[in-house]
């Protein structure tokens, strides 16, 4: 008996529990459904939706101007014809790929704690994805003729250019809006079909069931439902890497200094991953709070992100010094100019110092247990990583671009008060999003919550577990 | 508790995603077309003009020379609309006297011209010169039809950029020998292809790639 108590202090230790309080399938079931079904809409939500709704008219107003006026509105001109729709495009893109990581990678390798934050991790991603999408549209000055950018029988008899990378990008982005969209909402028939179930209010339980589709929760509904999560899954899998590659060979394609170095695909991917999970924590610390859901949303879920953007960060760091490397290795007289104008010389350089100081120092104090067990440190350090990782987009973007080939075509870029509302109106629609989303879904997956209870336990070695269930895994 | 729908929600529900997707395939199939059609590229569609000039009556009966007119086809990126003098070169004498020229006689009387509403309209960003595709052997009627058998001229053809290019990526298939431009009758099968071909070695028409390039019609 005592051999068996060690061990599974031991397994404890080494798997710790994922769900801390004490539930089972009924009051778990409860916890999550109520915030959307029975508790009153706080007073703090209506404050944080007013506030995001208000900042994400300035994205309307903006788009308004931009469509009467031009793209003239917005500070970019040549030679920095790229400034703030594409460095944001880059920006939101890379915060969608955490939600990919944990729903996609972390269930092929079996990781019991992306459980509690796959479903909001997944929304941020549609969401993010969504933000992102809007950029190169409306850069493209004419919105209204995006759909040139897809492949169709059209009038001109002309195919894009498909050895553009820009033209990968479109399918690189709609792939992931797309399989993004659908990974999220395969995961969600069950617990839609739970708050149908449970909803008191004739409408809800219309609308609720219409999502639904007719879930039942049979055994071959939920055969069929594992078979095309896992599918899913998988496909998911790729776009995690490829998509951020693709965004990547935008820049590393094309024979400007500093933006083709051939460190970019892996790079950009681990920001990608760095800057999502820091948005994760950013949206997830808060939310745990008010929604008192800490036994569900655990210090070890924030310990482990924490680790994961501390790994993903130093390879981030480890990408600014091989692209210095690359620069002096070339003996390239363009290259070498465009590191030492980047980092000393050019008028940005402090745009290269703060990134360093968000993205590179800020993460170290990870490696402390002081600063990685803090809530209120890791939100402190995600804030700062957040502002890194636009930081590196702008200095990628604009550093390389202001400076030409021919000092007679040198340039200064200066954003316009035009494009620091599209930014911010964009954060704001997000967040409006995110508050929706959190009101009217269940934030948690509940059905695979209940999967990490003690009474999904299978019973495997006689009557040790107090809470050993009918052995049963799952529903 | 009752049942929230109904027994046959579930085929609706299945139905639903079959007709979905014939619903989209329809709705492509439509643009497809729509985007073709007369309605928006105004194919076909005659135009009312100022004066009741047929080119049927002109060319077809009377058998009057496109240059006559259209005096600047072989030299100059606009074939040119004549003034009112050319017309009342003959209509001093014929009908002199008919009511329906009237617009004609005024316009020459009072030396202002007339208003012929534009029926062969090219967006502004695509350059398109006449003479060089008259020189190049391309023929009158292979872009404007039979303007011979036209009372009032409409457009023949959809003036839209994969028409253009369907003669830019295989001209030998639509020319003719210089002497065949002004030939309204003229048919492309008159010529077999290694005559095309060698009509095209001849000219001197330049590679698909050189014609297909985007600053050849955009500059």
């Amino acid at each position: 008996m005592q051999d068996a108590r060690d061990l599974q202090e031991i397994q404890e230790k080494i798997y710790p529990p994922m769900v801390e309080g004490v539930y089972d399938y009924g009051t778990v079931t409860d916890k999550i459904s109520d915030i959307t079904l029975k508790k009153r809409t706080p007073y703090g939500w209506f404050i944080g939706f007013g506030i995001s709704f208000i900042v994400a008219q300035l994205l309307l107003l903006t788009v308004t101007l931009l469509f009467v006026q031009g793209v003239g509105i917005w500070g970019n001109n040549q030679p920095v014809g790229w400034a703030f729709p594409i460095i944001n495009f880059v920006w939101w893109i890379g915060i969608g790929h955490a939600g990919t990581l944990i729903s996609a990678i972390l269930l092929l390798l079996n990781q019991k704690w992306r459980t509690s934050i796959n479903r909001f991790a997944e929304a941020m991603t549609l969401f993010a994805v969504a933000c992102a999408g809007l950029f190169p549209i409306l850069h493209t000055g004419r919105p209204w003729l995006a759909y040139w950018m897809l492949p169709y029988p059209n009038t001109m008899a002309m195919w894009q250019n498909f050895r553009s990378p820009l033209m990968w990008d479109v399918f690189a982005v709609t792939t992931y809006a797309t399989i993004s969209l659908l990974f999220w909402y395969v995961g969600l028939i069950p617990d839609i079909a739970t708050l149908r179930d449970r909803a008191k209010n004739k409408y809800f339980k219309v609308a609720y069931g219409l999502l639904s589709w007719g879930w039942r929760g049979s055994a071959r509904h939920w055969h069929r439902y594992e078979i095309a999560y896992l599918l899913l899954a998988g496909l998911s899998t790729p776009l995690v890497l490829s998509v951020h590659s693709i965004v990547s060979f935008d820049f590393s394609v094309s024979q400007l200094p500093g933006w083709h170095a051939t460190i970019f695909p892996p790079y950009f991917v681990a920001g990608a991953i760095f800057a999502g999970f820091a948005m994760v924590l950013i949206l997830c610390i808060p939310l745990r709070v008010w929604y008192n859901m800490k036994d569900l949303i655990t210090d070890t879920h924030l310990i482990y992100m924490g680790k994961v953007m501390l790994a993903t960060g130093l390879i981030v760091v480890y990408g600014y010094a091989m692209e210095a490397f690359f620069a002096w290795y070339s003996a390239a007289p363009y290259e070498r100019y465009m590191m030492y104008n980047r980092m000393f010389s050019g008028p940005y350089w402090w745009s290269y110092w703060l990134l360093i100081l968000c993205n590179g120092i800020s993460i170290q104090f990870l490696w402390f247990k002081r600063f990685r067990e803090s809530p209120f440190w890791l939100f402190v350090i995600s804030v700062v990583v957040s502002v890194g990782m636009w930081l590196e987009r702008f200095v990628i973007i604009v550093t390389s671009l202001h400076r030409d080939f021919l000092p007679g075509s040198w340039g200064m870029f200066a954003p316009t008060i035009f494009d620091w509302s599209m930014y911010i109106g964009t954060i704001g629609f997000f967040f409006a999003l995110i508050f929706l989303f959190v009101r009217m879904l269940p934030v948690i997956s509940i059905f695979e919550v209940r999967t990490l209870l003690p009474d999904a336990k299978v019973e495997h070695h006689g009557h040790d577990h107090e809470h050993s269930g009918q052995g049963s895994v799952g529903n | 508790m009752a049942q929230l729908f109904h027994r046959g929600a579930n085929n609706i529900a299945k139905a639903s995603l079959v007709i979905a997707v014939l619903l989209a395939g329809v709705a492509f199939y439509a643009y497809t077309q729509l985007a073709r059609s007369s309605y928006l590229t105004g194919r076909y569609l005659e135009k009312q003009q100022p004066v009741q000039f047929s080119h049927k009556h002109h060319v077809g009966d009377d058998g009057i020379d496109c240059r006559y007119c259209h005096t600047s086809v072989e030299t100059s990126a606009s074939a040119g609309i004549p003034p009112t003098q050319t017309c009342m070169n003959c209509h001093n004498q014929l009908y002199a006297d008919q009511e329906y020229l009237e617009p004609v006689r005024a316009s020459y009387r009072d030396n202002k011209p007339i208003k012929w509403e534009r029926v062969h309209d090219l967006p502004g960003y695509a350059y398109f010169n006449h003479s060089i595709h008259v020189a190049k052997g391309v023929g009158c009627s292979t872009c404007h039809g039979q303007i011979d058998n036209m009372p009032a001229v409409y457009q023949e053809n959809t003036l839209q950029m994969e028409w253009c290019l369907s003669c830019h990526r295989q001209p030998e298939d639509f020319i003719r020998p210089k002497s065949e431009i002004y030939n309204m009758q003229w048919k492309d099968s008159n010529l077999t292809a290694e005559q095309r071909l060698k009509l095209k070695a001849d000219y001197k028409i330049r590679s698909k790639e050189l014609l297909t390039s985007c600053s050849t019609c955009h500059r």
